[in-house]
């Protein structure tokens, strides 16, 4: 398997600065079917955590005829280690509006909202003037699109994409069924490109500095770069925007504190990668994939409670409508307590296990589809831990 | 004050007279007053011409949008893996014995809530709080202390 | 035309249905049951409790077959092992959050979880029992539901019921993950909200979550009870579902059995509330003319109008919360049942030399509202509360199994005299529109003396399961005494199910339509598909009972209410005339605005 070095990008952040307005004035210079090209050729997927490839999403909307359609920018963030898409907001907004503003323009869509959580609503002031700015220079380009700032309010799956439309139509955050995708159905049952905040400035990158640069890095699965919020047992906690395709061993080489026990890609749905594993697994779509969160573990840490604490999570999170996951979450959490007082046998782990694999695939949406993920790791890695 | 029923009439002004308005709205009273009380929830469905039981049903969703009275102040501590390593116990056991409640609970004087609450993207920098809007980081006992007084002495 | 057709295989057998199809219909089509529990043919697509998954050639998940349309070339199998170990992982996770007490349930032999739990052969132990630490509540209170939330499967059947085919939205999902569960505006208790009492709600959940207030004990108390003389009244829609819920199929028409049946039960006199069917057309017919006359000749502008009809109790709840300016439109006429019960222990009792508190009146009904609606307190004109408990059909046939009585071998028997008789006209109040047709057979009779130009009576457009039906009748040569209705053409409105009514009464409340009289049943189909009616419903079956309705409607000799002998003389007896003083004291009553959220 290919695989990458440790390197710092300096794309997302970028600290010489850019000027959008200029990447805006190219990109209406070019035909929507051009950009829609040029990001699919990008080979760029999304950042969010299910890595659709971004110029497909875009190209599968173009082609639908609603007269209405929208763009949203997922700044829900709401996946347990992730703190990347705040930063990005209040650091480079004007990158994400513009990514927005191109998809607009690829699509032909009018409008575009800000769906974010409620915990960044120190950012509202802030957010909201840059936006009304934004959107005075596209009205000063002649470009019809307007975006607008929608709040959540508390709920992770929210950020899941059909359940962040229901949430926007005033609804309770419960997923859909699909299809229809949100390219055919999504807000107010019209076409609609979600794009992750991450994504979003990407998408401005390329149309700043061409596919090519943007090719360069990575690997043939994952092009590009990527952010990553690190946290847990490391010096080096914070958001770092690294080459895709980096080998676990090397991550730890550069972020762990010299005793990593395990480290856990992709956040609380994400998978638990142990020592023995750190020179067989790849961070990108090929190994690891990852929405951005990064979370270390030292030898000191029970890996039982971090599970424990991951299954708290999904059965407060889920939304609750669906039986695998309202229930499984519920019977994992209890089951792996039981195991623990005795009250149970060890072999009762195995029930579990066979459980969380209905639950992957009998559940209605990528909440309940993904605890095996981070349950069978910590499982099958750390079963002393999680039964002693 | 403001009046509820101008918070419902200019959000329903921006946004329309439907149920895309629900969310802003209840966010907008919770902003005002912590929490929905029944009143409010009644004059919000025949604003946007919604059940009680409707409007109920979404708020109850939504973990910011209480239905059960709170305090001037709600505290929101994360209890999320990257907090929990960081020393989130200590945090809520501080706060604990300083406003003398338990999670969940509202102070006598009803200024302060104590809550705990999910990832709140700032893992890097746990124990993290926020006190209705704002963020806290970086926590430690006399920190919290500190913020605290602040809140009470303002 | 190949262009809307998608081909596929289902367990290797290739099949070729219309575009849009779910995975469920599909399969159904090559005879292959997929199990169920949040799909219900009235309702949405909700995909939620995920029984019904399939697994699909190539696809990382298992997709939901009800909420999952067909597309070209799919591979499913509806039985593989992959399925059934995730299908009773679903069943078992369900039962972990459930009471389970099948043998002491309500639903207990008639419950989809029971069901499903028996077929998969499931382990209850496999999983921890989650009961204990859900506080989980029961409410009681309303006379005619009871809401056990113990044994809800969250498949919001009852929700999309309340909301789409009701647009009450009493109910609603709250909270969310662990937490979730269905209650009212701030958990409130049933009877204090805005709910109707339809009972949609109860024939829509799969469990025994929801069910009938049931007063079984209390009936067979009382006609174990020699001092008492224990009269029962059987609704029109009895007749026809009855036999549903007794081993038979639907639209079977069970009159003779049911009435054997009930003096086997012991029921002291078995009458029909068809009589006061028929009363009520003689009433209200009048009621409808007077109002026309009223508002067409003395130009008296208090005269409401449209008039609707008021002898659907969830009906009446719906409009005394949602449009209580309304009110004055509503008919003062009680409904069939009250004004049963009003002479049940006057009329009747004086008749029969009896005492009226000796007198216990029992109703069986298709409905649920109709229990809260005898414990009105407006509903006791006879000096007593006038009927004192009403059972469902479904109630009845658990009476009828306990007394161990064969129902498909009985004979029919007739019902008893006095107020047993009835026409055609009063069998067709159990099904949408009927009350309309029999209004119009006898009001436009006694306007110009002539049948009303239908043939065989059958008024066609006002028949049917759409949703609003609309009809005019234009009155020609009227008698001398209706002078001011010559030429007028009679503009009439039906709805039945409440989101139809609320589609009506919002045109007639903004002026969009005006009609002179509307019929209106909280049930779709009417009362056919009550809440008090036999489980399974959907439109099948509604059919299948409407058509029994209207056949028994075809065999009966008198088949207008103004012919019925036992009503004409009620009013020389008792009554006088309709509209008149003694009518006006037990028969009409009045309404209340309530609060409209
Ligand atoms: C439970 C759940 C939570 C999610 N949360 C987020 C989120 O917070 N932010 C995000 O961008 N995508 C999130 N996603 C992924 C979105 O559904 C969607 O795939 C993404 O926004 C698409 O944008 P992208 O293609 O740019 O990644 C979540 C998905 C699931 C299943
Ligand atoms: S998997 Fe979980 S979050 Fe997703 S729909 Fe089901 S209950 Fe809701
Ligand atoms: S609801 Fe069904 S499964 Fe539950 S106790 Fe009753 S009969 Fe048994
Ligand atoms: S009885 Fe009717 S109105 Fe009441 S909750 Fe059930 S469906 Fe809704
Ligand atoms: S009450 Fe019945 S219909 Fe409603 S969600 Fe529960 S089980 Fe389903
Ligand atoms: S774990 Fe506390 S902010 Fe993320
Ligand atoms: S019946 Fe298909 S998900 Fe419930």
């Amino acid at each position: 398997m290919e695989n990458k070095k440790f390197k710092l990008v300096d794309i997302i952040f970028e600290t010489e600065g850019c000027d959008v307005g200029v990447v805006l004035d190219r990109v209406l210079k070019r035909t929507p079917d051009d950009i829609i090209m040029d990001m699919i050729d990008s080979g760029l997927r999304g950042r969010g955590g299910a890595g659709f490839p971004t110029g497909l999403k875009w190209k599968f909307t173009r082609s639908e005829s609603a007269y209405d359609k929208y763009i949203i920018c997922n700044a829900d963030e709401g996946e347990p280690g992730t703190f990347k898409d705040r930063e990005i907001l209040e650091k480079v907004p004007m990158k994400v509006f513009t990514g927005m503003a191109i998809a607009g323009y690829a699509i032909d869509a009018k409008e575009g909202f800000i769906y974010i959580r409620g915990e960044y609503r120190f950012l509202q002031k802030k957010l909201q003037s840059q936006i009304d700015e934004f959107n005075q220079m596209l009205e000063n380009k002649g470009l019809d699109f307007k975006i607008a700032l929608r709040w959540g309010s508390g709920a992770y799956i929210c950020g899941e994409e059909s359940a962040l439309f229901e949430s926007m139509e005033g609804k309770r955050g419960e997923p859909r069924n699909k299809p229809p995708y949100p390219t055919v159905a999504g807000f107010r049952n019209k076409p609609t490109v979600i794009n992750n905040v991450e994504t979003l400035v990407y998408a401005t990158m390329i149309n700043k500095y061409g596919a090519d640069k943007f090719k360069e890095l990575g690997t043939r699965d994952s092009r590009g770069s990527k952010v990553f919020s690190v946290s847990g047992d490391t010096p080096k906690a914070g958001i770092y925007e690294l080459e895709m395709g980096l080998q676990v061993s090397e991550f730890v080489k550069e972020f762990g504190d010299g005793d990593t026990k395990a480290v856990q890609i992709g956040g609380a749905g994400g998978t638990c990668v142990p020592r023995k594993k750190f020179e067989d697994m790849i961070i990108g779509y090929e190994g690891v994939p990852t929405g951005g969160s990064m979370m270390i573990f030292n030898s000191s840490r029970s890996m039982y409670n971090v599970l424990h604490d991951y299954l708290e999570f999904f059965a407060e999170e889920s939304c609750g409508q669906c039986t695998p996951c309202r229930v499984g979450c519920q019977q994992l959490l209890k089951g792996i307590e039981a195991v623990k007082r005795g009250e149970r046998p060890p072999s009762y782990l195995d029930d579990l296990k066979s459980l969380a694999a209905s639950m992957k695939i009998a559940s209605k949406c990528g909440l309940g589809q993904s605890v095996a993920n981070p349950f069978s790791t910590i499982i099958d890695n750390f079963r002393e831990e999680v039964i002693y | 004050m403001t009046d509820v029923k101008e918070l419902i009439q200019a959000k329903v002004k921006c946004i329309g007279a439907k149920r895309e308005a629900l969310m802003p709205i209840l966010q907008a009273i919770v902003e005002e007053k912590n929490y929905l009380n029944e009143e409010d929830m009644i004059q919000v469905a025949e604003a946007l011409d919604l059940s009680t039981a409707d409007v109920y049903g979404t708020a109850t969703f939504y973990t910011f949008l209480d239905t059960v009275p709170r305090g001037k102040y709600v505290i929101r501590v994360c209890k999320t893996i990257s907090c929990h390593m960081a020393g989130k116990d200590e945090i809520v056991d501080t706060l604990k014995d300083l406003l003398k409640v338990d999670l969940g609970e509202t102070t006598p004087d009803k200024n302060f809530t104590l809550m705990q609450a999910n990832c709140m993207g700032w893992c890097h920098k746990g124990p993290v709080m926020l006190v209705n809007d704002d963020i806290y980081t970086e926590l430690t006992k006399d920190k919290v202390i500190k913020i605290i007084h602040d809140y009470m002495g303002s | 035309m190949g262009k809307f057709e998608v081909n596929l295989k289902i367990n290797n057998i290739p099949v070729t249905v219309e575009e849009g199809t779910t995975i469920l219909d599909a399969a159904k089509k090559l005879n292959f049951r997929i199990p169920t529990l949040c799909h219900h043919s009235d309702l949405c697509v909700a995909g939620n409790c995920r029984v019904c998954v399939v697994e699909q050639k190539g696809a990382k998940a298992l997709p939901a077959a009800c909420a999952t349309p067909v597309s070209e070339g799919m591979d499913i199998s509806t039985n593989s092992a992959q399925v059934r170990t995730a299908r009773r992982h679903v069943i078992e996770l369900l039962l972990s959050e459930h009471r389970s007490e099948c043998t002491s349930c309500y639903k207990n032999g008639k419950c989809e979880l029971q069901d499903l739990a028996n077929e998969y052969r499931v382990n209850e132990t496999t999983f921890m029992k989650l009961v204990e630490n859900k506080g989980y509540t029961i409410d009681d209170f309303s006379p005619s539901i009871i809401k056990d939330d113990s044994k809800c499967i969250r498949c919001q059947r009852c929700v999309r019921t309340c909301t789409e085919m009701q647009s009450v939205s009493a109910l609603a999902v709250v909270n969310k993950g662990e937490h979730q569960k269905i209650a009212t505006f701030m958990n409130k208790p049933m009877h204090s909200v805005v709910c109707t009492n339809c009972g949609q709600c109860v024939t829509h959940c799969p469990t025994g979550a929801l069910i009938e207030k049931n007063y079984i004990d209390q009936v067979w108390d009382v006609i174990n009870n020699p001092e008492l003389h224990v009269v029962v009244q059987t609704a029109p829609a009895v007749r026809i579902g009855l036999g549903e819920s007794l081993d038979l199929s639907p639209g079977n028409r069970v009159t003779g059995k049911m009435v054997s049946a009930l003096r086997r039960l012991g029921f002291d006199s078995v009458l029909d509330t068809d009589f006061t069917a028929d009363l009520t057309i003689l009433e209200e017919g009048t009621e409808l003319l007077t109002r026309l006359k009223k508002a067409l000749v003395d130009k008296d502008t208090e005269t409401a109008l449209p008039m609707t009809t008021s002898c659907s109790p969830g009906w009446v709840k719906f409009i005394e919360h949602k449009y209580p300016e309304l009110l004055p439109n509503v008919s003062t006429c009680k409904s069939p049942q009250q004004m049963f019960g009003a002479l049940a222990k006057t009329f009747y009792a004086q008749k029969k030399g009896l005492k009226a508190e000796k007198v216990v009146s029992i109703s069986i009904m298709p409905c649920t509202a109709k229990k809260y609606e005898a414990n009105r307190p407006e509903m006791r004109d006879s000096g007593f509360q006038d009927v004192d408990y009403v059972l469902t059909t479904r109630e009845l046939a658990m009476m009828i199994r306990q007394a161990g009585i064969e129902f498909a071998s009985l004979p029919n028997e007739k019902y008893d005299s006095i107020m047993g008789d009835s026409s055609g006209a009063a069998v067709i109040f159990g099904a949408t529109g009927g009350v309309m047709e029999a209004a119009l057979r006898t009001a436009y009779e006694i306007v110009t003396g002539r049948e009303v130009p239908f043939e065989n009576l059958d008024i066609l457009p006002v028949r049917g399961l759409e949703g609003v039906k609309e009809a005019k009748v234009l009155i020609e040569n009227v008698k001398p005494e209706w002078g001011f209705l010559e030429g007028a053409e009679l503009s009439c409105a039906i709805a039945h199910g409440l989101a139809n009514a609320k589609i009506l009464m919002d045109k007639v409340k903004s002026g969009e339509m005006s009609y002179h009289f509307i019929e209106i049943m909280a049930c779709p189909g009417g009362c056919l598909g009550g809440g008090g009616q036999p489980i399974p419903v959907n439109n099948e079956i509604r059919e299948a009972r409407m058509k029994a309705i209207y056949e028994e409607d075809s065999s009966l000799k008198i088949r207008k209410s103004h012919e019925n002998p036992e009503v004409i003389a009620l009013y020389e007896q008792f009554l006088g005339e309709p509209l008149g003083h003694k009518s006006h004291e037990l028969l009409h009553t009045h309404y209340t605005g309530r609060k409209k959220y």
